[in-house]
């Protein structure tokens, strides 16, 4: 049985089924012209595909809540063609192709923890925590002591991604990268 | 029902405070542009002669409305029965205009559950007014008076709902066929995901393509000449086709107020009410007890008058800049 949402319960953030797909809520507006009905006009984001689109409720609409879940998930390998995780307690495993992981890739280090998005029970995105651990395989030599406010430069890291650090950064280092913004915060600390 | 660990309610831990937001939703500057509104307001009427009257907002009983819900209140410790806040002063205005007061106005603080958005709080000031011998043209032309002189927005465009949806919408809302328009409905950009019904499909090309346009073209606009169906205590012109003597104020695209050449006829109000108390059953809603002080009074006579209500949040976001109620309002619903 469907969770069921009534229209005032449409908030940002919220994943609803509609046309028997999953969304997530990316802005609700309230509407009520004079001696008119309420309404809650919504905009979505279609998971699978993120295609966006707008849909308008009124007060006795119902919607039914997306049946999605997250699952933290471990990242084992990538064949080239699917990106393989599991769940380390049941040992539960599931694939998900390029399109699917998009610019997660960035961040897919082996033995990583992500949250893998399962839509009625198959794996259909995935995210990565909000701050990941990566070492820098390649950069410019690092100015010892150079802590020039803003002065900064290209790093590649394990992963392939390449972040913008400051200049007293070396190969071989470990960083703290924010994956929502793809940027430098800090030097990991051992 | 959970007992109370104590006898008094616990605090929150004080370092937890620090994240109370206890501060108001407007600037001080925000609020003394308000009360300037308010006191330029009563100067405006002062100066015609209208005099301000105050009602109970406490009311055994409010006349039901469509789409509108009214707040219970409970008096504890005593055996009374429950009130209800009103949602507007209308029913006590008429009854004090049935008893020969002249012309007068109010700024009633009104409560409205649900109504909670961007241009919406579920606790309201109204600024209502009425002028006996005055019909719905005398009074739109004075409604758009008061904006220009409070919002300097300049002269009014008149405009009936007919003309604005055939310029905007691209067909006639009185006389499309409701199955033409449920289809033109979905390929709104926000189509509706059930079927809200004819003026349900009307509201949503009003919000959807109408009022876009009013935002755009700015200054002040009346809209007048709505369907029957879309006001409760208008009189209607018999056409054909029919339309209700309603009238609103749009000033930069915002509805700023609604008004009324005001049904007098006791019957055929007494009909709305029942009309609008079923729909309340049909919704799963207890019915409304019937205003029988309201309409007794009706039948005494109620002098023919135009009724006016404006939303004074509104009128002040826009006289501020501002972008929602809660910037205009000391503390807005959450913050309440």
């Amino acid at each position: 049985m469907a969770d069921v949402l009534t229209h005032n319960q449409l908030r940002i953030g919220t994943r609803v089924e509609v046309d028997n797909l999953p969304w997530v809520i990316v802005d609700a507006d309230f509407v009520k012209p004079g001696k008119g009905q309420a309404f809650t006009k919504i905009r979505i984001k279609n998971l699978l595909d993120g295609r966006v689109i707008e849909r308008t409720f009124k007060s006795s609409d119902t919607v039914n809540k997306a049946d999605v879940v997250d699952k933290e998930m471990q990242f084992l390998y990538s064949d080239g063609e699917f990106w393989h995780f599991m769940e380390p307690a049941t040992y539960e495993q599931a694939a998900l192709n390029k399109a699917q992981v998009g610019d997660s890739v960035h961040w897919m280090k082996e033995q990583s923890t992500f949250y893998v998005t399962l839509w009625a029970g198959k794996a259909i995105t995935v995210t990565p925590p909000p701050f990941v651990i990566l070492t820098i395989t390649q950069c410019e030599p690092g100015e010892r002591g150079n802590t020039v406010t803003g002065a900064t430069k290209p790093a590649t890291t394990e992963t392939g991604a390449v972040v913008k650090v400051p200049l007293f950064v070396n190969e071989g280092e470990r960083v703290k990268v924010d994956t929502r913004t793809g940027e430098y915060v800090e030097r990991a600390k051992e | 029902m959970e007992k109370p660990e104590s006898d008094s309610a616990a605090r929150i831990p004080a370092p937890a405070r620090a994240a109370v937001s206890w501060r108001p939703t407007a600037t001080v500057e925000r609020l003394r542009l308000r009360a300037e509104l308010l006191a330029r307001t009563r100067a405006f009427f002062a100066e015609r002669g209208v005099m301000e009257v105050e009602t109970p907002m406490l009311l055994p009983t409010v006349p039901v409305e469509k789409h509108i819900h009214p707040i219970p209140a409970l008096p504890e410790g005593t055996h009374e029965r429950p009130r209800f806040l009103h949602a507007s002063p209308e029913a006590a205005m008429k009854r004090l205009l049935a008893a020969g007061c002249g012309a007068i106005y109010q700024f009633a603080r009104v409560f409205r559950a649900g109504e909670w958005g961007r241009l919406h709080n579920p606790e309201f000031t109204m600024l209502e007014w009425y002028r006996p011998g005055w019909d719905d043209q005398l009074l739109m032309r004075e409604t758009a008076q008061l904006a220009d002189q409070l919002l300097d927005c300049g002269p009014a465009t008149m405009l009936s709902y007919r003309e604005l949806f055939l310029e905007h919408a691209g067909f006639d809302p009185l006389l499309i066929e409701s199955g033409q328009l449920k289809k033109l409905a979905a390929a709104l950009p926000a189509p509706p995901a059930g079927n809200p019904g004819r003026d349900g499909l009307l509201d949503l090309f009003l919000v959807q393509k109408v009022e876009p346009a009013l935002q755009t073209r700015g200054g002040a606009l009346i809209v007048h000449g709505y369907p029957p169906s879309q006001a409760a205590m208008a009189r209607i012109d018999p056409g054909p086709p029919p339309t209700a003597r309603r009238f609103e104020l749009y000033v930069h695209g915002v509805e700023l107020a609604n008004g009324y050449w005001e049904l007098t006829n006791p019957v055929e109000q007494e009909e709305r009410l029942n009309q609008a108390n079923r729909q309340r059953v049909k919704e799963g809603l207890a019915p409304m007890p019937m205003d029988d002080k309201f309409l007794t009074a009706l039948e005494a006579g109620l002098p023919s008058c135009a009724g006016v209500a404006l939303g004074f949040d509104r009128l002040v976001m826009l006289a501020a800049g501002a972008a929602s109620l809660s910037e205009v309002m000391a503390f807005d619903w959450e913050r309440a």
